[in-house]
């Protein structure tokens, strides 16, 4: 009795534990944000002042400046989306496709494509860029956007999940009886495999599309012209200018500008995300 | 009649080669190709000197020697692993405990999915918009500083962006907020990959929460800790967005925070070919090295599951 009281009490006490420091860590995660958002409310001449919790009224001029400036931030909107928007559309397609062929057909080599595949799932694109640079130069595809977009078809951690995933819910008698029916093979794929993988598909497009509008190291060295430049270039652009005289209520929201489309889309996404994170490298 | 059914069984998985050629196609253009290409560049002399072009000469492995003898490498090298370390140890820590509190169940902890949304939330933001914003945030007269000064902490703006350690830590406090939430979630599948038995029975035989963790949890988790660790690892030789952003590329104070990727990056940019090809396949074999690892561990998970 007496042990179970004390037990009870160390539960009671371990249970405050962990959420004190949730909350903190929470809080941690998420200050950085709140601040942006007041900053962005307020003008220069406040933001000069010091920091108060409170937002103020400039939100509104703060954006108007922005789009008086000099970068231009719609296009640099309107190019991330597009890159990131075909990236995870030919990602999860091919990906898919990939994952097909290794799941339904029996071929000579089967098992050493799929560990080649595993292999060079962890190379950084980094290491490969000097040579990528090289390529595109002579193949005339500098300062465009298809070097951003087409390598997507090739990405092997979308194939390994979405391979993972095959393996639970497509049987290959289903394909079977698509045959008998007489469909040919990429009729099969388009019309009854892709909508069984729908789960997985939305998962795996979301990622993509995030690492994909996120992505700096490429796109700074691809893109020239600035109506090309994608958002996170021109957030380096901005840094490396004379920031000092620059007004910092625009600063604040042009981050701002990048930084919560993820938000909104993510709070509406977010337990297909958060459920779809240890799919992908993990499994028990 | 039943080789009419095996032909067509053959010509059904032809359909198996033709699936893969858009993958492969890809993979060989846009990275096995410039794969080649960096470590033939690796070889030659080629760099522009103010407006004259020299090269492309073979050099043979002079560009190596160059690399390993300049004494840059072995400095981006550690502030590199600074760095990570820095971002690392606390974000191990911190899912763990994480990990273990939300699979515990005699804890019951409410509101677990909204605490998983707000720590997985800044993996999702462009690592270079939140560098800026630091970089903003923690500017000699930015918030933090008239935060601090407001309060009475500090008498006068401490000047972040002019001190080694504040830098460096700024980075790696920067990757733990980005990538603590997502270890958390490795972790906790891993946790609950555990076959309950063995904690209800350490709990009839009277284990302490603590001793359930270091006895049964953590050697469990062994596996998926090494997995964790070494892509952690690779992910940080990667790092370039947060560090570059925050220093404008400089790596400064006194390069103290230039990152290996930085520095291939400068390469790139000043299209110095042949050194900036010796770093990329130093790169590529360390990290070749790591993925091995890596690999082993998910093609001996994939075959477990069969």
């Amino acid at each position: 009795m007496n042990e179970n009281k004390t037990k009870g009490a160390s539960v009671h006490a371990r249970r405050a534990i962990a959420y004190i420091v949730l909350i903190l860590l929470s809080f941690l995660c998420l200050i950085w944000f709140y601040i942006l958002f007041i900053n962005a409310t307020r003008s220069h001449a406040e933001l000069t002042k010091g920091f108060t919790p409170i937002p103020s009224t400039h939100l509104i001029d703060n954006w108007k400046n922005l789009l008086a400036g000099t970068l231009p931030v719609w296009n640099g909107m309107a190019n991330s989306l597009l890159i990131a928007v075909l990236s995870a559309a030919l990602c999860v397609y091919f990906s898919t496709m990939t994952a097909y062929a290794i799941h339904a057909y029996d071929f000579k080599f089967k098992k050493a494509i799929f560990t080649f595949i595993l292999a060079i799932m962890m190379i950084p694109t980094q290491v490969t860029a000097l040579g990528f640079l090289q390529l595109i130069g002579k193949m005339k595809l500098d300062d465009s956007f298809i070097p951003l977009i087409v390598p997507s078809i090739a990405a092997p951690v979308s194939f390994f999940y979405m391979k993972q995933y095959m393996e639970s819910v497509l049987s290959l008698s289903l394909i079977e009886a698509a045959r008998i029916d007489g469909a040919g093979e990429f009729r099969t794929f388009n019309s009854i495999v892709l909508p069984l993988m729908r789960p997985a598909i939305s998962v795996q497009a979301i990622f993509t599309f995030v690492s994909s509008w996120n992505n700096y190291f490429i796109p700074a060295l691809v893109l020239h012209t600035d109506k090309k430049k994608t958002l996170p270039v021109l957030i380096a652009q901005l840094r490396s200018a004379d920031w000092l005289k620059f007004d910092m209520g625009q600063v604040y929201i042009m981050i701002a500008f990048s930084i919560f489309p993820v938000i909104v889309v993510y709070l509406l996404l977010s337990k297909n995300i958060v459920g779809g994170v240890t799919a992908g490298g993990v499994k028990e | 009649m039943e080789a009419k059914k095996h032909s067509k069984v053959v010509s059904y998985n032809k359909w198996g080669y033709i699936f893969l050629i858009p993958f492969f196609v890809v993979y060989l253009l846009f990275q096995f190709i410039p794969l080649v290409s960096t470590i033939w560049n690796s070889f030659f002399e080629n760099y522009r000197s103010g407006l004259t072009q020299i090269g492309p000469n073979c050099v043979g492995r002079a560009n190596y020697k160059t690399l390993f003898t300049n004494g840059d490498l072995l400095t981006y090298t550690k502030n590199t692993m600074i760095m990570w370390v820095i971002g690392f140890v606390p974000q191990i820590f911190f899912s763990l405990l994480l990990g273990a509190w939300f699979t515990d169940p005699s804890l019951r902890l409410k509101a677990q999915q909204f605490f998983k949304t707000v720590i997985y939330l800044p993996n999702l933001i462009m690592a270079s918009a939140f560098s800026m914003l630091f970089f903003t945030l923690f500017a000699d007269s930015g918030p933090v500083n008239s935060i601090l000064v407001q309060a009475g902490i500090l008498s006068e703006p401490f000047k972040f962006m002019a001190n080694v350690t504040a830098t460096r830590s700024l980075v790696g406090f920067m990757n733990f907020i980005m990538w603590f939430g997502n270890t958390t979630i490795l972790l906790m599948a891993g946790m609950m990959g555990i076959d309950q038995s063995l904690f209800e029975a350490a709990e009839v035989d009277g284990a302490t929460a603590n001793q359930i963790f270091f006895r049964i949890t953590l050697p469990l988790l062994r596996p998926i800790l090494i997995y964790v660790l070494i892509t952690s690892l690779i992910g940080g030789l990667q790092m370039f967005d947060v560090p570059q952003i925050l220093t404008n590329g400089t790596g400064d104070p006194a390069r103290s925070s230039m990152t290996l990727i930085m520095y291939l990056n400068r390469h790139l940019f000043s299209k110095n070919y042949g050194m900036g090809g010796a770093l990329s396949v130093m790169l590529f074999i360390i990290t070749g090295i790591l993925s091995l690892i890596v690999f082993r561990f998910n093609s001996s998970s994939t075959k477990s599951k069969h």
